[in-house]
């Protein structure tokens, strides 16, 4: 039975929240010197150590990691490219269960983020709130009644939140609406990216969108504000798809079929068509063309696929073409277990 | 989602396209992929958006505050032009007539509405009348002016139990 909005929760993989704090008295990290943002890194990394949504967790000095460690703690949306390029005085610490993370002299002193699966502002802003609170008894925000929390740059002052949710949205690029809906968000002060932000392309249909100005609005606004957007791309994605279905449902089934054929017989796959392969069946999950059980395993292998996470797991130094072959032993032996395609309507026809 | 728009900054095809509308003015930007690059718009963290605005055309430079230095950290108003950000907290003082024109459009508003820090300002506004009681006490202590200093110090020692059985909410 092909069904396209019973999904609505899927269409959102994942929320996230994040806020930018200064501490007074010290220089921007940017400006600082190094010497300077070893300070600051001594005063906040035990302060965010020891809060208790940390136990256990993971604290270190960005310096101490390897370049592949940095990639896959940003495949994974943990750190910024920005992290991984600050020499000297940065630091990371990460929850045990990855859904917060805070990021010490990346563009601010601190870059506090709390990210979950789904649709879930309510319960991310509620933590993310919480745990703000706490830090703020040990450190002494930057902040101006006028102009709020104080940040780095001018375009993240006031509240200094970024919530975005990561959206997967198949159906409008195939039925190539996604200018549009670009166009149109823009115009309410909302931006959207690829799936590693500004300047990465949207491999897999998978969008990032999120606030776009952070003085003028309170939190909450801003947050009703996006989630009222969120919906609405949420609705013309579903009218997308079911249109698709009634319309040409065989261009749609041909595209999840030849994604299923690939990802169980290919052997050089590189990241980006995984992508676009792994963002079709997992289409095919919401249309339950495949059993809802395999959606986990959809999703991590995204991540999985990623070049870094790829290098991670073949142990050794691998070229870009060997990392292909890897990636499709990887992606063969997943897709082995999952059974054939039932396209009800398709076979049908 | 091809676009045979050239760059605003050189001819090349543009490849980034940023369009603000606030208080229903449109700013938009046609970019190519190294100038976005130059600028930073590909920076997933926040571009020089301040820098851009100024190339662009609005200008928020005027003679008054000119050459506008930073006492705190030495951070001069053509660092902000040149870099799009700021030096420190206290920046925000000293360059707000640069400011607001920009933030103005940026933002929604120019005003804060959101999320305050009640702990940490409580917090710095005991710190600051202790540090003043304080001061009122060595003075009495050089002036010996004992009773008073007496006086000082029961009362710091007051503001500072009552912190400890009352902590900021």
């Amino acid at each position: 039975m092909i069904e396209s909005s019973g999904q609505r929760g899927a269409v959102v993989l994942m929320t996230r929240v994040r806020f930018a704090r200064n501490i007074v008295k010290h220089p921007f990290p940017g400006w600082a010197k190094e010497s300077q943002r070893r300070e600051i890194l001594a005063e906040c990394l035990p302060a965010v150590a020891k809060l208790p949504q940390m136990k256990k967790g993971f604290s270190l000095e960005t310096d101490t990691l390897s370049d592949l460690e940095k990639q896959i703690l940003h495949e994974r949306h943990l750190i910024s490219r920005e992290l991984m390029a600050v020499k000297g005085g940065s630091g990371i610490v990460i929850s045990r269960d990855q859904s917060f993370v805070v990021m010490i002299n990346e563009e601010d002193h601190l870059r506090i983020q709390v990210l979950r699966g789904g649709f879930n502002f309510r319960r991310v802003w509620n933590t993310i709130n919480a745990i703000d609170s706490s830090l703020e008894e040990d450190l002494d925000y930057a902040y101006m009644p006028k102009l709020g929390y104080l940040t780095a740059c001018p375009t993240n002052v006031g509240t200094a939140m970024r919530a975005s949710a990561m959206m997967h949205l198949p159906a409008l690029v195939v039925a190539n609406q996604m200018e549009r809906v670009v166009r149109a968000v823009n115009q309410l002060g909302i931006a959207v990216r690829g799936l590693f932000g500004e300047g990465s392309d949207a491999s897999g249909s998978i969008f990032q969108i999120s606030n776009q100005t952070t003085l003028g609005e309170s939190e909450e606004e801003i947050i009703k504000r996006l989630t009222s957007v969120l919906n609405t791309i949420i609705e013309q994605e579903i009218n997308a798809r079911e249109k698709i279905l009634e319309t040409e449902p065989n261009r749609i089934f041909d595209k999840i079929g030849r994604a299923y054929g690939i990802l169980q017989n290919g052997h050089l796959i590189s990241s980006g068509e995984s992508m676009n392969l792994l963002s079709l069946v997992r289409l095919g999950v919401d249309f339950q063309v495949f059993p809802e059980e395999i959606r986990p395993a959809v999703d991590r292998l995204i991540i999985d696929c990623q070049p870094g996470h790829i290098q991670y797991r073949a142990g050794k130094s691998i070229d870009s073409e060997e990392r292909d072959s890897f990636r499709s032993t990887l992606l063969r032996s997943e897709f082995e277990k999952v059974a054939k395609p039932s396209f009800s309507i398709g076979d049908a026809q | 989602m091809g676009n045979p728009l050239k760059c605003d900054l050189c001819d090349k095809p543009a490849t980034v396209h940023l369009t603000q509308i606030v208080n229903n003015q449109i700013h938009k930007l046609d970019l190519c992929e190294s100038c976005a690059a130059a600028k930073g718009v590909t920076d997933p963290n926040g571009f020089s958006l301040a820098d851009l605005l100024v190339k662009g055309g609005d200008t928020v430079e005027s003679p008054e505050v000119g050459g506008i230095v930073c006492e705190h950290c030495g951070f001069t108003q053509k660092d902000f032009k040149r870099l799009g950000r700021l030096g420190c907290p206290a920046c925000y003082d000293r360059f707000m007539p640069l400011l607001e024109p920009v933030l103005a459009n940026m933002h929604k508003g120019v005003s804060h509405l959101g999320k305050v820090p009640a702990k940490a300002l409580q917090r710095r506004s005991l710190q600051d009348r202790i540090s003043g009681l304080e001061t009122k006490l060595q003075e009495a202590v050089v002036a010996e002016n004992y009773e008073d200093a007496a006086k000082f110090r029961d009362e710091i020692k007051l503001v500072r139990d009552g912190a400890e059985a009352e902590p900021a909410t």
